[in-house]
């Protein structure tokens, strides 16, 4: 190694003594900047080819729109067109977040601070492998295993709770509901957030934490006081992550859901709502033309709806800063 | 200590706090215990619910997909495939996700490691700014969002309904470029400066510096991050979906017609559903699309597994101990 | 007259690892000891086995009794966490809670068993403590702001603050100044000082000079080599301790011809 160096060195210094950013130095630091460039180019492109095949639907009448798409609701423009989509887009996303983030984080915590050292590594590991199976396998599972299972548990909530207009029956039978679509995206969504929480937790300094339980904190308390408000933008984050997931989800719910496009609070009962994502899939095999536009519009929604969602937790996350953990 | 004894006054209140303490010492604080304890089985209780699910999702894409996973069913395509037959697999499927996926890779592993060098060797100022930004962005897209990009662009330039290979590696590499420059940007802050400055002392010029030094110190890290990257985006059904499509006949051509790929395949089996045996002279299988649904998605999950396993065997064995 | 905390034959474990073998000693009230001794002799190990803070770490244990008047601290009918609120505790290096402020750090302890304290006396206690830690003309105007924004002398008194609010009989330091600046320090040793008025000290110090400043007694603990747990040597008052120690190892130790 010394030596080579040796011999290099004397070479590579008449070459440079003239100017440090000339030749191949300046060309690698051009290419370089260029790449990250593109980053922006290719963001910039992906809106701007979304308008430009948007465009025909955005600037069609609804008589158009309803008369040249087989599937396109009458006397709706646009606008309430995609609605009740993004309403069902929402709806999903949030049940799915209730359900996961509470589990998400016990499970966290219970990987690093309440289970043995070498049991928690290998679960580390687990969680990480199950993010990274495919969310068509989730898919086929939800429609196949999880719809027949849950479908007493949502006739029994329907029956004893169905006074709450989210619980109104009757529940479908087959469940190929929302709630059912609800409880697959939590699956779905488990794994990331559990991942990135238990990251977080497990940065928590010592210091903290035993600052806490000399103060007389018990296991818990010392959670609380120490653990929880040091991950809190992190915990943030990673839902924030999950819901990106669940937003943008397509197969679990295209293969689970029997589709609708009401505003709907009825997650028991079929044919209520459904997903941008999922509409899309659905529908683009057989769209061509305009109704391929009006999908992209659609898609288009769906980008801006997760933009919005990325920049509000970026906003929560900087708003903490000057109490947050680093210092 | 034995002089203040004598003396009762100090004593006295002294002893009583001393009773104090002992009892202090002594008493339980039940209601934190209470919550204490029942803190720890909430947490316990979330763990075992989640544990359920995921085990039932491995175990029922095992035991389903077993019985059709074997070498017939890896290397023969679905023409002239019908009805129920007992016949039919994903060979025509594995040619597509791996060549959509190394033409996503090659397009985004150097745009990302690239990137990655500009934002951790080069970069300043509001651009820098804005690229770690848009790349946080950029990891948000929703894959189906992904798709009809790689579409709008395609029909932009070649008219509507077009569909091939090249664009779902398109479509894949916006949503693999972000991971891969996140990585590698990890990768490439770990390097410690000590070794940059010792490159610059010997006279090596900076770019010889970043590939000789940086990258190659990091090397076992990115190959680790863009390993993982791969298995992201390998189990993308939406975006193929709808760039390229669906076909039942082996298509070796990335830029020519639709290509066949394991998710979508998946996706398709599942969707055709039950077949109708009416004739009850010709074998017939009614669940034969399930089954082969299974089968291909046993196929995925073992794809993405293995390169998972390789992803992290590569960073433990190669990485250069740097800290 | 009973002694504040008596130990007696102490055996110190990490899992399988014997770190400190056979401590006993008798640690007067209201008055400062320190521990001294090289680095890894396992005098901090000892510290935290007296408020059971050891246990902490996964595999950790004790053998032999901590007795605080007259009660096993480590008896079957004694809760950790009630050792912990008669003997409270400030770190090497100042710890105060990131996310709260400097009067939230301060009512932290308080917090946990007190949820309802009303506002005037929450207030109260908030004074009261950070004058009791020489703290209260800095910050009083900033109570609201966050505790890690103080100096780094100024976040360790915060954090005796936060100690003495639970209003401990005990307090231990482990090497409470070496993260600090001799100034900073300097108040530290001060605030000790006044502070053996009403508790029980005992602080861990790698600063010889600093232990004659401040303490009463002290206790010299030493390690036979790598791998061998560490014992007390020898423990007196501080001025016999260092005037005339009665062991050769403590004398060499003290005057620096340590190897």
């Amino acid at each position: 190694m010394t030596t080579t160096a040796q011999q290099d060195a004397p070479r590579v210094r008449t070459r440079r003594r003239r100017s440090s950013d000339r030749g191949v130095n300046r060309a690698f630091r051009i290419t370089a900047t260029g790449a990250g460039a593109l980053i922006l180019a290719v963001l910039a492109a992906v809106a701007i080819f979304l308008v430009i095949e948007a465009w025909p639907s955005i600037s069609a009448g609804s008589e158009t729109l309803a008369e040249s798409i087989s599937w396109f609701p009458e006397d709706a423009n646009l606008l309430t067109f995609v609605g009740p989509l993004v309403f069902g887009t929402l709806l999903g996303s949030a049940l799915a977040m209730l359900i996961a983030v509470p589990l998400a984080i016990g499970i966290a915590l219970f990987i690093s601070h309440y289970a043995p050292r070498r049991m928690a590594q290998a679960l580390g590991y687990v969680i990480d492998l199950l993010a990274a199976i495919p969310s068509v396998v989730y898919g086929l599972w939800g429609a196949i295993v999880v719809t027949p299972v849950v479908q007493p548990v949502w006739e029994w909530l329907s029956s004893t709770l169905g006074w709450i207009p989210l619980f109104a029956g009757p529940a479908a039978n087959p469940a190929r509901v929302m709630l059912t679509v609800a409880v697959v995206l939590a699956v779905m969504i488990l794994p990331i957030i559990t991942a990135v929480s238990r990251e977080v937790f497990l940065q928590t300094p010592r210091l903290h934490e035993e600052a806490a339980l000399a103060l007389g904190a018990t296991r818990w308390e010392m959670i609380r006081t120490a653990v929880l408000p040091f991950a809190r933008s992190g915990i943030i984050s990673a839902s924030m992550l999950g819901l990106g997931r669940a937003l943008g989800e397509t197969m679990a719910v295209l293969m689970i859901l029997s589709p609708g496009a009401m505003y709907s609070f009825a997650v028991l009962q079929a044919g209520q709502q459904q997903t941008i994502a999922a509409n899309i899939a659905a529908q683009y095999p057989e769209a061509s033309g305009l109704g391929v536009s009006t999908l992209i519009a659609t898609g288009l929604a769906l980008f801006v709806i997760t933009m919005a969602v990325n920049m509000a937790a970026r906003a929560i996350v900087a708003r903490r800063k000057d109490f947050s953990g680093a210092n | 200590m034995t002089a203040t004894t004598a003396s009762p006054q100090p004593a006295a209140p002294r002893s009583d706090r001393s009773d104090e303490v002992r009892k202090a010492l002594r008493t339980v604080d039940t209601g934190r215990r209470r919550k204490d304890r029942a803190m720890q089985v909430v947490v316990y209780v979330a763990f075992a619910l989640a544990v359920i699910p995921l085990i039932s999702v491995a175990w029922t894409v095992l035991s389903n997909g077993i019985e059709r996973f074997d070498w017939y069913f890896l290397t023969h395509s679905m023409r002239g495939v019908f009805g129920g037959m007992d016949a039919g697999g994903i060979y025509h499927a594995i040619v597509g996700t791996f060549e959509i996926t190394l033409g996503a890779t090659i397009i985004s592993v150097p745009i990302g490691i690239l990137t990655a060098i500009y934002l951790v060797e080069y970069g300043r100022g509001s651009l820098a700014r804005s690229v770690t930004f848009f790349v946080d962005v950029m990891t948000g897209i929703p894959s189906i969002v992904a798709g009809l990009f790689a579409y709008a662009l395609f029909a932009v330039f070649f008219g509507p309904g077009i569909s091939m290979g090249i664009m779902g590696s398109i479509a894949l590499s916006v949503l693999m470029i972000p991971v891969v420059v996140r990585s590698t940007e990890e990768m490439l802050k770990l390097v410690p400066n000590e070794l940059r400055e010792a490159s610059y002392a010997l006279g090596v010029p900076k770019w010889l510096t970043i590939v000789k030094v940086v990258l190659r110190t990091a090397t076992a890290g990115i190959v680790t991050g863009v390993m993982l990257a791969v298995a992201r985006v390998i189990g993308e059904t939406a975006p193929l979906l709808i760039t390229v499509g669906v076909i039942d006949s082996i298509n070796f051509n990335l830029f020519d017609g639709r290509m066949m790929t394991l998710p979508v395949y998946v996706y398709r089996q599942y969707s055709q559903g039950y077949v109708p045996c009416n004739d009850a002279s010709a074998v017939c299988i009614p669940e034969i699309n399930f089954d082969r649904a299974w089968a291909a998605a046993l196929t995925l999950i073992l794809i993405v597994m293995v390169l998972n396993i390789l992803a992290r065997l590569v960073s433990r064995y190669f990485s250069p101990k740097i800290r | 007259m009973a002694q504040r905390i008596d130990v007696k034959d102490l055996n110190i474990f990490y899992s399988d690892f014997l770190a400190v073998e056979d401590v006993s000693m008798a640690i007067e009230p209201k008055s400062v000891t320190a521990f001294i001794g090289p680095s890894g002799c396992g005098k901090s190990t000892f510290l935290r086995t007296l408020n059971r803070m050891h246990e902490v770490i996964p595999g950790a244990r004790v053998e032999g009794t901590v007795a605080m008047e007259g009660v096993d601290l480590y008896g079957d009918d004694v809760d950790p966490v009630a050792v912990r609120r008669q003997v409270g505790m400030v770190f090497q290096r100042p710890n105060p809670f990131p996310t709260m402020s400097i009067e939230e750090n301060v009512l932290a302890g308080v917090r946990l068993v007190n949820k309802k304290i009303s506002k005037s006396d929450a207030a109260d206690l908030v004074e009261e403590s950070l004058r009791h830690a020489n703290l209260w003309e800095e910050v009083k105007d900033r109570l609201a702001k966050p505790g890690s924004g103080l100096s780094g002398g100024q976040q360790q008194r915060l954090c005796i603050a936060r100690a003495i609010a639970v209003r401990p009989q005990v307090l231990l330091m482990d090497e409470p100044c070496s993260a600090l600046d001799p100034i900073s320090t300097l108040a530290i040793e001060d605030l000790i000082t006044e502070l053996k008025q009403d508790y029980t000290i005992c602080i861990v110090t790698h600063n010889m000079q600093q232990a004659a400043r401040v303490s009463d007694r002290t206790g010299f603990f030493n390690i036979a080599g790598t791998g061998k747990p560490g014992k007390l040597i020898e423990m007196d008052d501080t001025g016999v301790m260092f005037s005339s120690p009665s062991e050769q190892a403590t004398e060499d130790y003290i005057s620096g011809r340590f190897g």
